[in-house]
């Protein structure tokens, strides 16, 4: 190419030599970041596949360890990347309009957006770590049996305070006594019903196995039976076995989510570049419009994570 | 349509090149390969990455039959031998059988054989193959650390529990993935956007058919691919228990993930390799290919099916019966279009004008190889004939008769029938037939052994056998060597050729489709000026030989 390249001056400054026009150009891009976003979903759909299969499988897991996720930090985020796609499609609009600072301002506000929902997510890994709410061999058996009490869930004040969403404070300390009961009631039920499809556990792991985090010396031994299930649906709720595979796909989902929010952060501040520049303008805004199609489906895909994460019923 | 050809001939930098000038020669230095966007340079480096991990995974092969000449330890010790077949399976499948054809002949042949200048992300393509680069070094890596023991399908609770350095390995795959989900969105792309305006989808050369349908299911599977191994990795790293049963998590969850990609992955070995095939059989007839259409859609049917599958791998993994049945069955039903692409090949050849050139040579023995590969499939597709051959050299047999001597014998044709169009040189043709014998020998008596082995009970992947089985192992062992012998000379006439070989024509062997339509080499735009107009790919009646030029030539279109 580096031999022909002068003559690039003859035709659309953005053209690529091996289309035709830009219109082929721009349509090829588009088919292209299509089916890129449809291999983004093939991926995720690994994890809601294993996730649609442990719900079934384990109900009682999810229902008891969904309560440790705080429904108020993960509402205000799913609101964040909403605004998020309002101000990237803004943005979109902009440059094919060629409103260079109404674009870098929606640009800049993504970008804020972003940066405000990893910070949450931050703020929310952070808790999880520190109560040892983590996956497989990491995970802390929590000695309030799933009451959150004032330590494993901050945002259950809130949650009980919601009073548009009764069931979602299920299990929560707060929560009258009688939707506590009804959770058990469900909890118990789910649990028999686990139990009796359930080959005999397998015995626990020699402690050499278990690797080293301090914090698992807690709870030796990396099978943690949960105490025997209250038929009657009163007392304590019941644990479940293993509620640490909730956490293994808490992880992995919203993790592999988080990612995909930092690679949008960097194309973005990438296109905040190329707009301060002045790049963009109504003959050329492919990639503008490409990474808004990205976002979305970032935004969507939080959008599915957040109901099957936080509001299990 | 003809505006838009004239836009492209006015355009100054796609002026003429100068006489001589090539691909190859357009530009100098390591840089101008490593940097190039050029989709035949691309597709040259691949050629060369892919066929050195050939090399690679063909020594292991030796190692592994060499060391089943005696029952007991012949070389090496068990563990040594466990990790040989595990990484002759893994570099043989995702560094060399999955991208070869797409990735080598593909993004050489695809954009010419559409009429384009290239394909339609030239920078993804060539990131996509340092993707495929850096996913190898670190396979490479993990070799020299500790080479995995596990097999090339990294089971559960296997993968989990050895001491060998999984993790490299299995994100080396990961990035091979992206290597390979890149090729196939360009590809589509490509084929949507950049086909010209008068080639209709039934006016493609088939091969590009095969291409489209390879790269559907690159898209389509690779993702759940790239999720499992990030889930393994994490099990491994993090001891996330998704996989294992001490922690609530599912072992054969993991074989389901792993055969939702790792059997759709078979076609993408297999479909690129019948699109050459198709090619091959009508050239080298110098006939009409019969029955077009089917042929193409079969390739999309093939792909669909190859979805619905994955459950067949799990016939004794303690999956239901009703689950095993209906996979069985639809199992059965993937042998209806690759049937109709065999009869279809067939019915091209009858009263055609054969010309036995090496790389029809390779394309008979092709459609002879692979209907043994496919029939028994069948065998093994029936679910009680399954639970006597699950896990034996049967199986062995099974799929490298299939991916061996149907994915392997379609990539030396093509490699023989394509030779001339990218380096511009005439290989010497008894030195190849001979070639092809010895690989045509060498690899019945590897294989075909390895069916009486298995159906006698012997299992795959054991260090050590019975007395009983020691004549049919060696006999093996020898047919490997046979083919190796085979390969070196190729190897050695089409390295030779480069130097020594005669200068080829533009179109050695009759070709009708687009790619015999350019210079060989083709130069740097793939046409000096316009690509000419096309019509049906394969209308052989306009394509005339030239004794003086010993080239064949295309009449000018008429009507």
């Amino acid at each position: 190419m580096t031999a022909h390249s002068a003559a690039h001056a003859e035709h659309p400054p953005h053209l690529a030599h091996h289309f035709e026009t830009p219109v082929q150009q721009f349509e090829s891009g588009k088919l292209g970041m299509w089916l890129f976003l449809g291999t983004e979903l093939l991926m995720f759909g690994g994890l809601f596949c294993a996730y649609a299969i442990y719900r079934a499988n384990h109900p009682d897991i999810f229902l008891y360890a969904h309560q440790f996720l705080d429904k108020k930090l993960g509402g205000i985020n799913t609101v964040v990347l909403i605004c998020s796609s309002l101000t990237m499609a803004w943005a979109v609009r902009a440059a094919q309009l060629g409103q260079r600072a109404l674009l870098v301002l929606m640009l800049l506000l993504t970008l804020a957006c972003a940066g405000g929902f990893m910070g949450i997510k931050y703020v929310e890994y952070k808790a999880k770590f520190e109560h040892g709410l983590l996956p497989g061999t990491h995970y802390v058996a929590q000695t309030d049996h799933g009451h959150g009490g004032d330590h494993a869930a901050p945002g259950h004040e809130a949650a009980a305070g919601e009073a548009a969403a009764p069931h979602a404070a299920a299990g929560d300390a707060h929560a009258t006594p009688a939707e506590g009961d009804a959770v058990a009631h469900e909890m118990a039920a789910d649990e028999a019903a686990a139990h009796a499809l359930e080959v005999t556990p397998t015995p626990p792991v020699s402690a050499a196995d278990a690797p080293k985090i301090g914090r698992a010396a807690a709870a030796p031994g990396t099978f943690r039976p949960g105490p025997e299930p209250t038929t009657d649906g009163h007392g304590p709720a019941a644990v479940p076995a293993n509620p640490q595979i909730f956490f293994g796909i808490y992880f992995a989902m919203t993790g592999l989510h988080g990612f995909h929010v930092l690679a949008g952060m960097i194309v973005i501040t990438w296109l905040l570049v190329l707009s301060l520049r002045g790049t963009f303008g109504p003959d050329y805004f492919t990639p503008v419009d490409l990474v808004g199609l990205y976002w979305h489906i970032v935004d969507l895909i939080w959008i599915f994570l957040f109901p099957l994460l936080y509001l299990i019923h | 349509m003809t505006t838009t050809h004239v836009a492209v001939g006015s355009r100054p930098h796609s002026a003429e090149a100068q006489p001589g000038e090539n691909y190859l020669n357009c530009s100098h230095g390591l840089k101008s390969w490593l940097l190039t966007l050029d989709h035949k340079r691309i597709g040259v480096m691949y050629l060369i990455a892919t066929l050195g991990s050939f090399l690679l995974g063909g020594i292991f092969a030796l190692l592994v039959r060499t060391e089943h000449l005696t029952a007991g330890k012949t070389i090496m010790d068990a563990d040594t031998y466990n990790q040989m077949f595990t990484l002759h399976g893994a570099v043989m499948v995702f560094l060399f059988i999955i991208p070869a054809i797409p990735a080598a002949f593909g993004n050489f042949v695809l954009p010419i054989m559409l009429g384009a200048k290239d394909v339609a992300f030239p920078r993804l393509n060539l990131a996509s193959f340092y993707f495929w680069i850096a996913g190898a070094v670190l396979a490479v890596v993990s070799i020299a650390i500790n080479a995995p023991d596990t097999g090339w399908t990294f089971y559960t609770p296997y993968s989990t529990s050895t001491a060998t350095s999984v993790i490299p390995v299995v994100f080396g795959v990961f990035i091979l993935g992206f290597s390979s989900i890149f090729t196939g969105l360009n590809f589509i792309v490509t084929i949507h956007k950049l086909r010209p305006k008068e080639m209709g989808w039934f006016q493609m050369p088939l091969f590009l058919w095969g291409l489209y349908a390879t790269a559907l299911i690159q898209i389509l599977a690779t993702p759940v691919l790239a999720i499992t191994l990030l889930l393994l990795i994490l099990e491994r790293s993090l001891g996330i228990g998704i996989f294992d049963p001490a922690l609530g998590g599912d072992p054969v969850l993991f074989q389901h993930f792993f055969w939702f990609y790792s059997h759709p992955a078979v076609y993408i070995m297999i479909l690129p390799a019948m699109g050459i095939i198709s090619e091959l059989i009508t050239t080298y007839s110098h006939k009409h290919i019969f029955s077009y259409r089917f042929i193409a859609y079969s390739s999309v049917a093939i792909a669909i099916f190859g979805f619905l599958v994955w459950g067949h791998h799990m016939f004794t993994s303690g999956q239901s019966s009703l689950l095993s049945m209906i996979f069985s069955a639809i199992t059965f039903s993937v042998a209806i279009p690759s049937a109709i692409k065999v009869f279809n090949w067939v019915v091209t050849m009858y009263k055609g004008s054969i010309d036995l050139k090496t790389p029809m040579w390779y394309a008979l023995i092709f459609i002879w190889v692979f209907s043994i590969g496919g029939l028994t499939g069948i065998f093994l597709g029936t679910l009680s004939v399954d639970v006597h051959l699950h896990d034996t050299y049967f199986v062995v047999a099974h799929f490298h008769y299939v991916m061996f001597g149907g994915t392997v014998m379609a990539l030396l044709g093509g490699l023989h029938h394509w030779w001339p169009k990218m380096f511009g040189r005439m290989y010497n043709e008894r030195w190849a037939q001979v070639a092809t014998f010895l690989v045509f020998v060498g690899f019945n008596l590897t294989f075909f052994t390895q069916f009486v082995m298995g159906s006698r009970g012997m299992p795959r992947r054991y260090y050590m056998y019975p007395e009983e089985f020691t004549n049919w192992h060696v006999a093996s062992t020898w047919g490997s060597y046979i083919m190796a012998a085979g390969f070196v000379l190729t190897a050695i006439y089409l390295l030779r050729s480069l130097a020594k070989g005669p200068i080829a024509p533009m179109n050695p062997w009759g070709g009708a489709t687009l790619e015999w339509q350019t210079t060989s080499p083709p130069p740097h735009y793939n046409f000096d000026g316009d690509p000419p107009k096309t019509g049906d790919p394969y209308d052989f009646d306009r394509v005339k030989y030239d004794p003086e030029t010993g080239s064949y030539y295309h009449e000018p279109l008429r009507g």
